[in-house]
């Protein structure tokens, strides 16, 4: 699957999107759970926690592994999708249109700081290596 | 590091583009796209497991019984029918677990042993070691020559009699534990998947051949993914999780393939009588949300214990394990398993989980 190129990434596999209210989107990428396989639990942090950038707050479990999700960016969690905690399996068929969590940025500008496309695809093509 | 050992059917896996991984040195099929796929298949229809990792070892001489029935712990006199299977541990003195193995009786000269990839090396010394104490005459002769390829899943027969027309003569007709040569193949009615089945062993060269016609038949390639799934629903132990050489067969749920009775004296006996038993194996599935997973804790009312195995149950749609308690706990118990750091609540099954596709709790 190729890297959205309206999405930014970070290193440790999450994306984020930047919406028109200003909230930012958050989910892990098609890489991530193509490495952990068949996925059977998502818990997303509770709304209203402040996050800071890079910190562990949620979790994502395969029938083989369970991972952290890191913010990318600090803000306050202002609603999750409860519907992929129901069905955890839909990050399989397209990690790009679940989503998980949605934060309001400390400082929108943060995203700017994120990989785009360009660099996220050779960050995973590096890690091949 | 030295490179990993591949079996004879390796191409096989990389044309249909398995996820290949190290297992205990060996590079094997964790999947082939879906594990949750694959498990299903094996519950509903049938699948295959490339199984050539695990090593088989022909036990030869008129000594094999006597040898065998201080070798292991369960009882080999329960071997007198011609291609019966018994499924036992192997126990060093201090009553800790060796490996499990399967053996099965083909005549009072010859019984065939199957023991675990990862333990292989150190079981083989071991039973040369013992053999060269106590029945130097007997002949121990670990099969590299042979591949082994599980068939599992109620159309596992038919499927298979669809490959290979000739074998349905000889194991079509197969009880549950018991194995057959039929010409250059062994094949057994055993399986590790709490489906009706067969693991056949058969020439190495021969296996690519073996694997292409039940492909064409419509048994679907698993991987060790699917396989541990499904033994963990059917409340099959795996050797190094579930129990290793600090752990007895009775702290394991394991007493049933243990027989104390008599004057036998197998090796770990002694120990095993003088040991206390205050652990014990449970099921457990979890009621709050999460996924229960080896080596988390566990708080009791009767003290802690911890995870053995632990996963999601693809046919329960929830998460189960097997776990180490102190003896007290019983079903229906509600115990607390510690998830990242947060207590989480399971309720204390019986296990098996699932039998023949069935859900049993």
């Amino acid at each position: 699957m190729s890297i959205p190129t309206d999405l930014k990434y970070t290193a440790s596999h999450e994306w984020a999107r930047l919406e028109a209210d200003g909230s930012v989107t958050i989910g892990i990428t098609d890489h991530a759970q193509e490495l952990l396989g068949d996925m059977v639990f998502v818990e997303n942090p509770t709304v209203g926690r402040t996050l800071a950038a890079g910190e562990e707050c949620a979790v994502v479990e395969s029938v083989k592994a369970a991972s952290d999700v890191y913010a990318p960016i600090a803000g306050e969690v202002v609603s999750i999708n409860e519907a992929l905690e129901a069905e955890p399996q839909k990050l399989n068929e397209d990690a790009y249109a679940h989503w998980m969590f949605r934060i309001q940025p400390a400082n929108a500008a943060d995203l700017d700081g994120l990989m785009d496309a360009a660099a996220y695809q050779a960050a995973v093509d590096a890690e091949a290596h | 590091m030295s490179p990993l050992k591949q079996t004879p059917l390796n191409a096989k896996h990389r044309e249909a583009h398995a996820k290949l991984v190290d297992f205990s040195g060996w590079e094997m099929p964790l999947h082939y796209g879906s594990q949750v796929e694959e498990h299903h298949v094996v519950r509903r229809d049938a699948g295959m497991f490339d199984v050539s990792h695990m090593r088989v070892v022909d036990v030869r001489g008129e000594a094999a019984r006597p040898f065998l029935s201080q070798l292991i712990a369960n009882n080999v006199d329960k071997l007198q029918s011609t291609g019966k299977a018994l499924y036992s541990c192997m126990l060093h003195a201090g009553g800790g677990v060796i490996d499990d193995l399967i053996v099965y009786y083909q005549s009072e000269s010859w019984f065939r042993i199957v023991i675990n990839a990862g333990c292989a090396d150190k079981d083989i010394a071991w039973m040369l070691q013992q053999r060269d104490a106590l029945a130097p005459g007997l002949e121990i002769t670990p099969r590299a020559d042979l591949a082994m390829i599980a068939v599992q899943g109620p159309a596992a027969a038919a499927r298979l009699w669809t490959a290979m027309p000739g074998l349905e003569g000889v194991a079509g007709v197969l009880k549950p534990f018991f194995g057959a040569m039929v010409g250059d193949m062994f094949v057994a009615r055993t399986g590790y998947t709490g489906e009706d089945g067969f693991e056949i062993m058969l020439p190495a060269k021969a296996a690519p051949f073996f694997w292409q016609a039940l492909l064409e038949a419509g048994v679907k390639p698993c991987g060790l993914g699917a396989r541990d799934t499904l033994r963990l629903e059917a409340g099959m132990a795996l050797y190094g999780q579930d129990m290793d050489e600090t752990i007895t067969p009775f702290e394991a749920g394991l007493a049933w393939t243990v027989d104390m009775q008599g004057e036998r004296d197998f090796i770990g006996k002694r120990s095993l009588q003088a040991l206390p038993r205050n652990r014990q194996m449970v099921g457990l599935k979890l009621i709050d949300r999460g996924v229960l997973r080896a080596h988390q804790m566990i708080e009791t009312e009767h003290g802690g214990g911890e995870i053995t195995s632990g996963g999601f149950s693809p046919t329960l749609n929830a998460s189960i394990a097997l776990a180490r308690v102190p003896s007290g706990v019983q079903p229906g118990d509600r115990v607390e398993v510690m998830i990242r750091d947060r207590g989480h609540q399971a309720e204390v099954v019986k296990y098996p989980f699932v039998r023949n596709g069935r859900a049993l709790i």
